[in-house]
C-alpha cells in the first residue's frame, strides 16, 4: 500500500471549493483522508491548481475493433487520461461494430489496464442497420448501460420507439437505468451533404446538410420520449433550434439529456473555406449562431454535458478531397482547455458539465463525478486554469493528428490524473 | 500569382490583364506558325481526375503553343483507383518535376488541397460545383470582344445554378468586371443560400429576355431528373429553355451563350444553336489564348509583373523565331 497525497490544491466539487490536502490508497483506489498534514508516501504537487472530480466523456471513438492504425483503446485512453478524463464511453461503431456480447467482451479485454475507465457503449440494432434490435438484454448484462447507433441514428421512429421501450424495461444490477444516446440526423434529408448547408456550403459548392436534418429527429426523438415516458439522450447537439427544443422539452419535465461537443461551441462552417477535411465532422460545423446558441444551452443548463466525439482517422485517409474523406476529429486532449477557454464558465461549472453530469448520464455516479470525500473511488483531474498553451497536431498521444484545433492557444491544462488512485498523468505526462 | 484557383482571388484589374494578354496571344493564334517559345523547358501536367476532352484539348494546346512540354495524367490510368491518397499521388507528379499541375476534380477544393501539397502552380481547370476560373474567363473575353466593356451589361445566367461551377466563376468574373447578374432557375437548381451573392434572382426567363445583353445556358444532367429536382425534360424546356420563341424576344444585338456539350431540344432549340447570335464555338476559340495568358502569367519570365507591353513584344519577337520548333503541334 502507497499512500499518496495530492497537495496544496483547492478542492473543488458540486459542494464547493476549499484548499486542502487529499491522500489516496493506491492498494483500494480510495480516498482515505481529506484535511493537511497527512502521511503520505508520496505526494503529487498541486500548488495553484485545482482538484476536481476526473472528466467523463460520453461519447468517444476508440476505433479497436477494426482501424488500429487510427486508435486503439491503449492510445485513446492515454488521450483521454492526458485530458483529465477518468472514463470515457466507447462507441459502437467499430469493425465489426459493438453489437454483440462478443465484441463487447473483446472492448472490456482491452479495457483492462487502460489508462481511464472504458466503458463500451453498445449498438440499439444489430451492424447499427436499424433493422433488429441487438442483444440489449444480454449486453446489459456485461455491463453495457448505453445503447447508440451513433453515426447514423435510428431512422425509423417505430424502431426507435420499440427501442426505447425494451431498454427501458431492462432491470440493471445497480438499479440504474438503461440510456438510449441517438444522433440525430435524418438521413433523408441530409444525405449527400459534406457540411452544413448555408452561405458557405453554397459558395465553395459543397452540398449541404441543412439543420433541420439534425433538428426533426431531436423533435421526434422528444416525442418519443413523452410517448414511452423513457429517457433519451441526445448526442452531439449543433443547432440553434435543437438547442431550443431541448430547452422547451425540458421545461415540460420530459426525460431528456443533451451533450455538445467543443467543436461545436468553437468552431464554424466557416473553416471549411479552406476545403481541408480536418474540418469535416458529422453533424457538420455550423453558424456563430449556432456556436452562441450551444455555448447559452451549456451555460443555462439546457445542455447537461460536453462529450467530445473523439474521432481518430489515420493521415492518409483525410488526405483526400473535402467531400471524399471520412468525417471526425480528435477531442480528448483538448476538450478540457477549450471549454475553459471558450464558455466563460466558472470551474464549478464545468466541473458539472464534464464531469458531474455526464458520469449521472453514463449510470457511472458510484465512482465517477465526485463528490471528492473519504471513501470515494479517487477519480481525479489536477487543473491548472491560468497554464496558456498551443494545440499541436504533432503532439497527440492518440494514434490519429486530426485535431481541427492546431496552432490554437488555449488556457487551462490538465497537470496530473488521477485513476482508481493510480497517478496514471503526472504533470502532463502518461506514465506508460 | 501562383496558382489559379478561382475567379475570387483575382480583382478587376488582374482579370483585365489577363484578358490583355489573351487578346495579344489571339493575334499569335492567327499567324501561319501559331507558336512562341515562352515556355520552352516548362514541364505542365495536365492531372485530369475526371474527364473532359474540350478544356483538356484546350489546356494542352494552349501549353503547346507556348512550347511547353506536356504530360497527360488521366485518372482512369492512374493509382487513384486502388485507393490512394490524392496527397500521394500528387506528390508523386511532383517529385517527377513539373512546373504547373492542371487539375480537373469531380471534388469541389480538390486543387485547392493539391496546392497545399506541392511547390508547382496548380491550375483549376474545373472543381466539382465550385470554380472553373478559365471557363469564366474565356467566356468574359468572347463577351468583350463583342462589346468592348461588361460595364452596364445585364447577363443572365440560367439553369442548374447549385451544381455548376461554371456559374460560381461567372457569377464573380462578369460582375467584377461590372456587369449585372440575373440567376434564373428553380429552387431546387439554385444555391441554398445566395448570400453575398452580386445577384438577382429572376424566377421568369419571360420576364427578363428583352432586357438581356447576354443569355448564358447551363447544361442540364440527366442526373438532376432522377435527383427528382424538376418533373420532366419537357417542363424544364417549357419554362427555363432558350425556345425558338423565346430566342425571338431577345434583342438582335444580344449573344446566346453556353459552356458545351448543349442539350439541344433541352436548355437550347435546335434552330437557336444555330442561331447567328449564339457564340458557342467563338467560346471555344478563346479558350485556348485565355488559356495561354493564364500559363504566360503564371510561368512566363516575369511572370509577377507580366504587363500587356512585354506580353506583346514577347508574342511580337517570338513570332519570327517560332519556326524552328513550330511544326507538328497543332491538333
Amino acid at each position: 500500500m502507497t499512500r499518496i497525497a495530492i497537495t496544496g490544491g483547492i478542492v473543488l466539487d458540486a459542494s464547493g471549493e476549499r484548499r486542502t490536502d487529499v491522500v489516496v490508497d493506491d492498494a483500494t483506489g480510495r480516498i482515505t483522508t481529506i484535511g493537511d498534514g497527512a502521511q503520505a508516501d508520496r505526494t503529487l504537487d498541486a500548488e495553484g491548481c485545482h482538484v476536481v472530480p476526473g472528466f467523463v466523456d460520453l461519447h468517444a471513438q476508440l476505433r479497436q475493433p477494426g482501424n488500429e492504425a487510427a486508435e486503439t483503446v491503449a492510445s485513446g485512453s492515454r488521450a483521454a487520461a492526458l485530458g483529465g478524463f477518468t472514463a470515457v464511453v466507447a462507441m459502437p461503431n467499430t469493425t465489426p461494430c459493438m453489437d454483440s456480447a462478443a465484441v463487447v467482451s473483446e472492448v472490456l479485454d482491452h479495457a483492462r489496464g487502460a489508462l481511464c475507465e472504458v466503458k463500451p457503449s453498445a449498438a440499439i440494432t444489430v451492424g447499427q442497420a436499424g433493422q433488429t434490435l441487438s442483444p440489449i438484454g444480454e449486453l446489459v448484462d456485461l455491463g453495457v448501460r448505453m445503447f447508440t447507433d451513433d453515426g447514423t441514428g435510428v431512422q425509423d421512429a417505430q424502431m426507435m420507439r420499440r427501442a426505447l421501450e425494451y431498454a427501458g424495461s431492462m432491470v440493471t444490477d445497480e438499479g440504474g437505468p438503461v440510456v438510449l444516446s441517438q444522433h440525430c440526423e435524418v438521413t433523408a434529408l441530409s444525405q449527400g451533404g459534406v457540411m452544413h448547408e448555408g452561405a458557405w456550403s453554397s459558395r465553395l459548392g459543397l452540398a449541404g446538410q441543412p439543420a433541420e436534418a439534425e433538428e426533426l429527429m431531436v423533435a421526434r426523438d422528444i416525442a418519443l420520449s413523452r410517448l414511452t415516458g423513457v429517457r433519451v439522450h441526445l448526442q452531439h447537439l449543433s443547432t440553434a433550434g435543437s438547442v431550443a427544443l431541448v430547452r422547451a422539452a425540458k421545461a415540460e419535465g420530459h426525460p431528456v439529456t443533451a451533450e455538445a461537443t467543443p467543436h461545436h461551441f468553437s468552431l464554424t462552417d466557416a473553416a471549411c473555406a479552406s476545403y481541408d477535411p480536418v474540418f469535416k465532422v458529422y453533424p457538420p460545423l455550423r453558424t456563430a449562431g449556432d456556436v452562441e446558441a450551444i455555448r447559452n444551452g451549456l451555460r443555462d443548463g439546457t445542455i447537461d454535458a460536453i462529450a467530445t466525439d473523439h474521432a481518430p482517422h489515420t493521415p492518409d485517409s483525410k488526405e483526400l478531397p473535402f467531400d471524399k474523406a471520412p468525417p471526425g476529429v480528435l477531442g480528448l486532449e483538448s476538450a478540457f482547455a477549450l471549454a475553459n477557454t471558450e464558455l466563460d464558465l466558472p470551474l464549478a461549472d464545468l466541473v458539472t458539465l464534464l464531469s458531474t453530469s455526464p458520469a449521472r448520464i453514463a449510470g457511472l455516479s458510484d465512482r465517477h463525478g465526485g463528490p471528492i470525500e473519504v471513501g470515494r473511488p479517487a477519480n481525479l483531474a489536477v487543473v491548472d486554469l491560468d497554464h496558456v498553451w498551443t494545440i499541436d497536431r504533432a503532439q497527440q498521444a492518440s494514434r490519429s493528428s486530426n485535431t481541427p484545433f492546431h496552432g490554437r492557444e488555449v488556457r487551462g491544462k490538465v497537470r496530473h490524473t488521477m485513476y482508481q488512485g493510480e497517478p496514471v498523468v503526472i504533470d502532463g505526462m502518461a506514465v506508460r | 500569382m501562383k496558382h489559379l484557383l478561382g475567379i475570387g482571388e483575382l480583382d478587376r484589374g488582374e482579370l483585365e490583364q489577363i484578358l490583355d494578354l489573351a487578346a495579344s496571344f489571339a493575334e499569335v493564334q492567327r499567324r501561319p506558325i501559331p507558336k512562341v517559345p515562352a515556355l520552352r523547358g516548362k514541364t505542365v501536367v495536365l492531372a485530369f481526375f475526371e474527364d473532359s476532352t474540350r478544356t483538356r484539348t484546350s489546356f494542352d494546346l494552349a501549353a503547346r503553343r507556348l512550347s511547353a512540354d506536356v504530360v497527360n495524367f488521366s485518372a482512369s490510368s492512374s493509382s487513384t483507383n486502388k485507393g490512394e491518397s490524392l496527397r500521394d499521388t500528387v506528390e508523386t507528379i511532383a517529385a517527377m518535376g513539373v512546373d504547373a499541375v492542371i487539375v480537373r476534380h469531380a471534388s469541389s477544393g480538390a486543387p485547392h488541397r493539391i496546392a497545399a501539397w506541392t511547390d508547382a502552380s496548380v491550375i483549376n481547370a474545373g472543381d466539382g460545383w465550385h470554380q472553373h476560373p478559365t471557363q469564366a474567363l474565356l467566356d468574359s473575353y468572347t463577351m468583350l470582344e463583342r462589346f468592348g466593356s461588361l460595364d452596364g451589361r445585364k447577363v443572365a445566367i440560367c439553369g442548374d445554378i447549385q451544381h455548376s461551377r461554371v456559374a460560381r466563376s461567372n457569377v464573380e468574373a462578369f460582375t467584377k468586371l461590372g456587369a449585372e447578374v440575373v440567376l434564373i432557375g428553380p429552387r431546387t437548381l439554385l444555391p441554398p443560400s445566395l448570400d453575398g451573392w452580386p445577384v438577382k434572382i429572376e424566377p421568369d426567363l419571360d420576364a427578363v429576355l428583352p432586357d438581356l445583353d447576354a443569355v448564358y445556358l447551363l447544361r442540364i444532367q440527366q442526373e438532376r431528373l432522377s435527383q427528382g429536382l424538376f418533373p420532366s425534360i419537357r417542363e424544364y424546356r417549357a419554362r427555363y429553355g432558350l425556345t425558338r420563341s423565346r430566342a425571338e424576344r431577345l434583342r438582335s444585338d444580344a449573344l446566346i451563350m453556353h459552356p458545351g456539350p448543349m442539350n439541344r431540344g433541352v436548355e437550347i432549340d435546335p434552330e437557336v444553336a444555330g442561331d447567328p447570335r449564339c457564340v458557342v464555338l467563338d467560346q471555344v476559340s478563346a479558350g485556348v489564348p485565355v488559356r495561354m495568358a493564364v500559363l504566360f502569367r503564371l510561368l512566363g519570365p516575369d511572370a509577377a509583373a507580366a504587363s500587356i507591353a512585354a506580353a506583346a513584344a514577347e508574342a511580337e519577337a517570338a513570332s519570327d523565331g517560332a519556326g524552328d520548333t513550330g511544326e507538328g503541334q497543332v491538333g
